[in-house]
């Protein structure tokens, strides 16, 4: 029976919200390193994570985080990490070793101002292509977004599953907005959470292919010390984890790579619709804008706008069949975004329509509001 | 003998990869891992709880070869993942081999970093002087007027003294050796193993197609015959001075000290910590209030 009761508000801040998600999606290990606006996981991480026998670690720069992070989900713990754009460049390099041998673990990367050290304390949305392409390589990718503090808690759990399910890095981009705001959410209680833990290996040691293709294009995961010895590298390597040079081999295993994020792109693609089923002119908005842009959305409605809001919970893979969708249904998307047009380009990339569109890039630290977004569905 | 490199031929390597071995003919790399090995075998440790992480580099291809749970991980890094892996599973011997450019360029601060934290890990450091594998460039261990292919002039830095730095770093065991000494090396690795808490073991090789050719040090044989003669143990090196010790591999265990070993500090005070918060969630639990909703 329901308990009512049970059900009660919290207050969160984002950057909290994220860490409850984290530890009910089972996380249980942390590395960092200080930074601002995405302190308060570590220091919240460090009081949690040993009460719940997990490990905290700081460690001496980013660059260290994200191999610790490697290596202890590679021993078997869900693992993550959380940083702003300048450890975020930092996180690339061992970002693209997570790719290549496969490994579950989430990067949270709360967005500043930048280039460089930027804006410390300002928001933005300017880390967005650097998510998709920032290490080095051809490699399959999944980039999330937030945009309030209930998304905090539940796309963190999604992000660990994916990460889990894919056996991929998952990048969660929140915002300076998202982190620090505060609002009241109700919680999912923990029967409700769905948690996916990777696929272990049940044949024998000696049968155990680490890297062997199967119908999810993903292979099940040993952990170090399970008596499934076998070698990880951050070469190109054949189903045995073996460095290769044969080019039918380096074929297969890149092609595979991407392949098994493309089989799940129904599961991977998330966005969310608001008033879009009869809307003409809608908005393509993620982060903290989507706030923004949803209350623009229902104050459009009441002025006899017919506007709709798609936001975009999942940026990579480009979640192209929703907005395609949509492109082909208006006659205007509005594409908000605090940087150059990051996300506005994927959207004019896949337009196939007549449909237009119109951009509107904010760099100057502050966050978009409502007005902004309205003054554009009023006047196009 | 004969008997024990049969016993690590057959016990210990892969023999189902593709490459026969990356190594030049006469590479001390084979000898630092035939006595991490033999120590590795000496110390009965089951293959399954061990854990070989490398950087990159001639010496990071060495747990390729070696049926244990290993990890070719990226340049400078091998100890971050390390870390990761120590923590996550504190059961586990790591085993973290590194060269000289690796371990103290682009890795320096995680080497520091490691050595100053105390975590129970074993770091080996092959020390040829030069970035072998990707044409003889200098290193941090390049000796001052050496030539290189980035110093075809002279070096003009001066050498990091690897194992020195890792004492003034605040490693637990720090030891050296060479690749003639092959039966010494095993012993200071079967040490360094043994040790609770951070570990290093240089090991000075040699890289007689790069930085041996080009400082006419002679081929393999010479150069490490010549380690022979440069080294002095570290007994013999407490009544020499400066001067004598110049040019001079002192050999041995230079550091050996008990300290609180960063892991069980944390599971100490982890224990701690998760005994007052069941405290607290009992309590709450009492009144139906779920822990994160303070």
């Amino acid at each position: 029976m329901e308990n009512p009761e049970k059900q009660k508000k919290v207050l969160l801040q984002g950057n909290e919200a994220i860490v409850a998600g984290a530890l009910a999606a089972g996380c249980r290990f942390f590395a960092g390193y200080p930074i601002t606006p995405a302190s308060e996981i570590s220091e919240l991480l460090s009081v949690r994570l040993p009460e719940l026998g997990g490990t905290f670690i700081q460690m001496e720069d980013e660059i260290a985080s994200m191999g610790a992070v490697v290596g202890a989900s590679l021993a078997g713990t869900k693992s993550m990490t959380a940083t702003s754009g300048p450890g975020f460049s930092l996180i690339q390099e061992n970002l693209g070793y997570a790719c290549i041998t496969e490994t579950p673990c989430v990067i949270v990367d709360v967005m500043r101002g930048g280039p460089s050290t930027g804006l410390a304390t300002n928001p933005s949305q300017g880390d967005v292509q650097m998510a998709r392409w920032g290490t080095h390589g051809d490699h399959p990718i999944i980039v999330l977004a937030v945009s309030s503090v209930a998304d905090c808690f539940s796309i963190t759990v999604k992000a660990f599953n994916l990460s889990e399910k894919y056996r991929t890095p998952v990048i969660l981009l929140s915002d300076e907005v998202v982190a620090h705001t505060r609002e009241s959410v109700v919680l999912p209680e923990d029967e409700q959470i769905r948690v996916f833990d990777r696929v272990r290996p049940d044949v024998p040691p000696e049968w155990y292919k680490p890297y062997a293709d199967n119908n999810r294009g993903v292979p099940d995961m040993a952990s170090f010390g399970d008596g499934y010895r076998h070698h990880v590298t951050g070469l190109v390597h054949d189903e045995k984890g073996y460095p290769t040079q044969d080019p039918q081999e380096i074929d297969q295993f890149l092609r595979r790579i991407h392949s098994k994020i493309s089989k799940g792109f129904n599961e991977i693609q998330v966005v969310k619709t608001f008033l879009m089923e009869d809307a003409e002119i809608f908005v393509i908005a993620y982060g903290s804008v989507a706030r923004s842009a949803l209350r623009a959305v229902r104050d459009a409605r009441k002025a006899g706008i017919k506007a709709g809001l798609l936001q975009l919970v999942t940026l990579f893979p480009f979640p192209r069949k929703s907005v395609d969708t949509y492109l082909r249904q208006c006659r205007v998307a509005v594409v908000p975004e605090m940087n150059l047009g990051q996300m506005g380009r994927e959207v004019s990339r896949v337009n196939q329509s007549d449909c237009r569109i119109v951009k509107h890039n904010k760099i100057d630290g502050q966050l978009i509001t409502p007005d902004e977004i309205l003054k554009h569905l009023t006047t196009v | 003998m004969l008997e024990r490199a049969e016993i690590v031929r057959k016990e210990y390597l892969r023999h189902d990869k593709k490459f026969p071995h990356v190594w030049c003919p006469g590479c001390g790399n084979g000898i630092v891992m035939g006595a991490l090995l033999r120590a590795v075998n000496g110390l009965g440790l089951d293959k399954d709880e061990v854990v070989l992480a490398s950087g990159i580099g001639c010496s990071g291809r060495m747990p390729t070869y070696i049926d244990f749970n290993t990890i070719h991980t990226t340049h400078g890094r091998a100890l971050t993942f390390s870390t990761g892996i120590k923590l996550a599973n504190p059961d586990l011997t790591v085993l973290t081999v590194m060269g000289d450019g690796d371990a103290t360029a682009i890795g320096g601060n995680h080497f520091i970093h490691a050595a100053r934290r105390n975590i129970n890990l074993t770091a080996i450091i092959v020390n040829n002087a030069t970035y072998g594998m990707t044409g003889g460039q200098y290193s941090p261990a390049t000796p001052y007027g050496s030539k290189s292919t980035t110093s075809v002039y002279g070096h003009v830095e001066h050498a990091f003294n690897i194992a020195e730095l890792a004492v003034a770093a605040g490693a637990s065991f720090v030891a050296r050796s060479t690749v003639y000494h092959a039966t010494h090396l095993e012993q200071m690795i079967t040490k360094a193993i043994q040790k609770r808490g951070f570990s290093v073991m240089e090991v000075i090789s040699n890289c007689h197609v790069q930085h041996g050719r080009r400082n006419k040090l002679g081929g393999a044989v010479q150069m490490i015959n010549g380690f022979k003669d440069q080294s002095v143990t570290v007994k013999k090196a407490e009544g020499m001075s400066p001067e004598e010790l110049e040019g001079k591999i002192t050999i041995g265990v230079l550091a050996d000290v008990d300290k609180p070993i960063s892991t069980e500090e944390y599971l100490r005070i982890a224990g701690e910590a998760k005994e007052k918060a069941d405290k607290v969630t009992k309590a709450k639990e009492k009144n139906g209030i779920k822990r994160y909703e303070e």
